[in-house]
């Protein structure tokens, strides 16, 4: 069977005319992700040992959303979460509104291996991170010159909005941040070793511009995360779409009641998903990748160990 | 088939040897609020409104965990969190880490109807409930003398039990000590949460879960209640609400699966129903309710006990907490 590995930085409207100096750093950070991953696996690390190196190191890339380069709130702080999950066991591991933390992945992973919870945010995670000697920043040192440059943008565009649209409705779309030239989403890795066990892992610093507070879907088991023995799925869109979907369930649950191939699995969700808000990577417990988006562009990249790699932001023609 | 129904739900995992008072208590408390939705039912409220306002009277009443009455953390606080999803559009709202909004259920509520997110948590979500003026209250509100004397014997139990997958030493260990949940003896384990979910005349579905969480927990600490598809979960096709062993939920995402396999294997309501409780939840302990937009109700449970009671448009009522 052999192992396969998918990772994404992130989907949403990416402009096909994206200057290469914006292009090019993205593109370099998803193969040297890639290259994390491939090597773990390949010296025989565990899907879940594999997903969250490589995770570590799309956060410590400051040109993706997670970690340090994540988006800023309205206040212009950082408040990062991430979930990791392991297919075999159904272990999980979340945390939210991190703001020292420098890798979120890893305390995740601490949460699923040392604490008797799931998911622990805010002060408590924080707490949590000190005590278990996590490597812990100002939080200073997530914030980029871009994002608050993207943050400008943000509450720059919703001034005139008010101005311009009636006062908010219910409606079933969620219109959340304001459409921006250069946007990033969340990060994510999935990957199934050489002993067919699967896992998936998503970090993010979420929405622009979002409220205090706001958590989305990547720390929700189901929505923005989630593996069983039959596929792991790490998903990147406009969160509260995506909770909505059960994106990451439904792959899986299509696949367990419905018999589908993991390609028609991952399709079909996406498709089902309102359009420009959902992208996700998709791998099976045969090694077979699926990284299908309704947005313009998805950062992603996948290997598998019969050689074949892909590194991409569009649709492949 | 057809017609309105509803379900509501007090926690899973019951103390077996729990005073007959208290047993009959909260069945007073069930029945008086199937009535309150019975009510709204009969004046056309929308699931979604029927809901909320079910949910609101359990954590008002101190009996159950969520609101006033809440679970205690390890640092003796209350910290709450809830969700509501209305099925038509599966427009949902949540909230965790909240700790001076009288009813919880009203800012996931307010979350999903009035900000353009879905989960709001800690500071930002009291910040939230402030500007649209919910009611606040302090945090002593919320807690009782009942859950200071349970905190105290949760933490004793917790110096013995450090590690609760290890299982019990058997020697000593008294039956009651023998039933567990979230690595408590169930005695002293309090049932984690409140639910309702609702069909209305239209056939939209709707569910609501409201709960104060495990008692000693960390702080920060976020269990199955405010996550869509685990605790809570509703579509076109029915609603439902989770209590028990917020890992379990989660892992199994049991709100959504049972919809799933509505959806996926075609199966029927109480058949969905048995069918997670039986496949979703490994050695967890959980229990859920569930109405179809046929009209119908189910519920199942693997633990000891549930308090919930349900009712139909032809008259059918019925208030447990056994099998």
């Amino acid at each position: 069977m052999g192992w396969a590995i998918a990772l994404h930085g992130g989907a949403g409207d990416i402009p096909m005319n994206l200057p290469p100096e914006r292009r090019q750093p993205r593109e370099e950070g998803l193969r040297r992700a890639l290259e994390v991953g491939v090597s773990a696996l390949k010296s025989h690390a565990s899907a879940l040992d594999a997903v969250e190196l490589v995770v570590r190191e799309l956060e410590n890339n400051p040109n993706f959303n997670a970690g340090k380069g994540s988006v800023l709130t309205s206040n212009g702080s950082v408040e990062m979460e991430a979930c990791i999950m392991d297919g075999n066991t159904k272990n999980c591991g979340a945390v939210s509104g991190l703001s020292t933390v420098v890798n979120a992945i890893s305390l995740a992973r601490l949460v699923m291996e040392k604490s008797p919870h799931i998911y622990l945010g805010f002060a408590g995670a924080e707490a949590f991170a000190q005590e278990q000697g996590a490597e812990t920043v100002d939080p200073s040192h997530f914030i980029t010159v871009e994002n608050i440059e993207r943050l400008n943008q943000a509450k720059d565009a919703n001034r005139v909005q008010i101005d311009y649209t009636p006062p908010f409705q219910a409606t079933n779309e969620k219109d959340t941040a304001v459409p921006e030239g250069d946007q990033i989403g969340t990060v994510g890795c999935v990957a199934v070793d050489s002993h067919g066990n699967l896992a998936t892992a998503t970090s993010t610093g979420g929405l622009v511009n979002k409220m205090v507070g706001r958590i989305g879907d990547t720390p929700i088991i189901g929505a923005g995360t989630y593996a069983n023995s039959y596929c792991a799925v790490s998903a990147t869109g406009k969160g509260e779409a995506i909770i909505r979907g059960t994106i990451a369930r439904d792959v899986a649950a299509l696949m367990e009641y419905k018999n589908l191939s993991l390609k028609d699995a991952a399709s079909q969700v996406v498709k089902c998903s309102p359009e420009g808000t959902t992208g996700l990577v998709a791998v099976s417990a045969t090694g077979k990748i699926d990284m299908p988006f309704n947005t313009t562009g998805m950062f992603r990249a996948c290997a598998t160990e019969d050689g074949h790699t892909e590194v991409a932001i569009w649709p492949s023609l | 088939m057809g017609g309105w129904a509803i379900v509501v739900h007090g926690g899973a995992g019951v103390d077996p040897n729990l005073p007959a008072e208290r047993q009959e208590e909260a069945k007073q408390l069930l029945t008086h609020c199937l009535h309150l939705g019975i009510s709204a039912l009969r004046s056309s409220l929308p699931a979604i409104d029927v809901v909320e306002l079910v949910v609101r009277e359990l954590e008002t009443n101190p009996l159950f965990n969520s609101g006033r009455g809440s679970a205690l953390t390890e640092k003796g606080t209350v910290e709450m969190e809830a969700s509501i999803m209305d099925g038509k559009g599966r427009r949902c709202g949540a909230v965790s880490g909240v700790t001076t909004v009288k009813n919880p259920i009203s800012l996931a509520r307010l979350v999903m109807d009035k900000s353009p997110h879905s989960y709001l948590a800690f500071s930002g979500a009291e910040a939230f409930a402030k500007k649209h003026d919910l009611e606040m209250v302090d945090n002593e509100y919320f807690i009782t003398e009942d859950n200071k004397g349970m905190l105290k014997q949760a933490k004793e139990a917790n110096t013995i039990l450090f590690d609760y997958r290890v299982p019990l030493e058997s020697c000593g260990a008294e039956m009651e000590s023998l039933i567990q949940m979230n690595g408590l003896p169930i005695s002293v384990y309090a049932p984690e949460t409140v639910g309702c979910v609702v069909v209305d005349s239209q056939g939209r579905c709707a569910a609501a879960t409201s709960t104060g969480g495990l008692m000693n927990k960390m702080m920060g600490r976020i269990g199955d209640s405010p996550l869509i598809g685990a605790g809570t979960y509703a579509c076109d096709l029915c609603g439902v609400s989770c209590t028990g062993e917020g890992e379990a939920i989660i892992r199994g995402t049991l709100a959504r699966d049972v919809a799933a396999v509505m959806e996926y294997k075609g199966l029927g309501l109480q058949e969905a129903v048995d069918f997670v409780v039986k496949e979703r939840l490994d050695e967890g302990k959980a229990g859920l309710i569930a109405v179809s937009k046929n009209g119908e109700v189910a519920y199942g449970f693997n633990c000891v006990g549930m308090f919930r009671g349900c009712a139909t448009e032809d008259g059918f009522m019925e208030v447990g907490i056994w099998e």
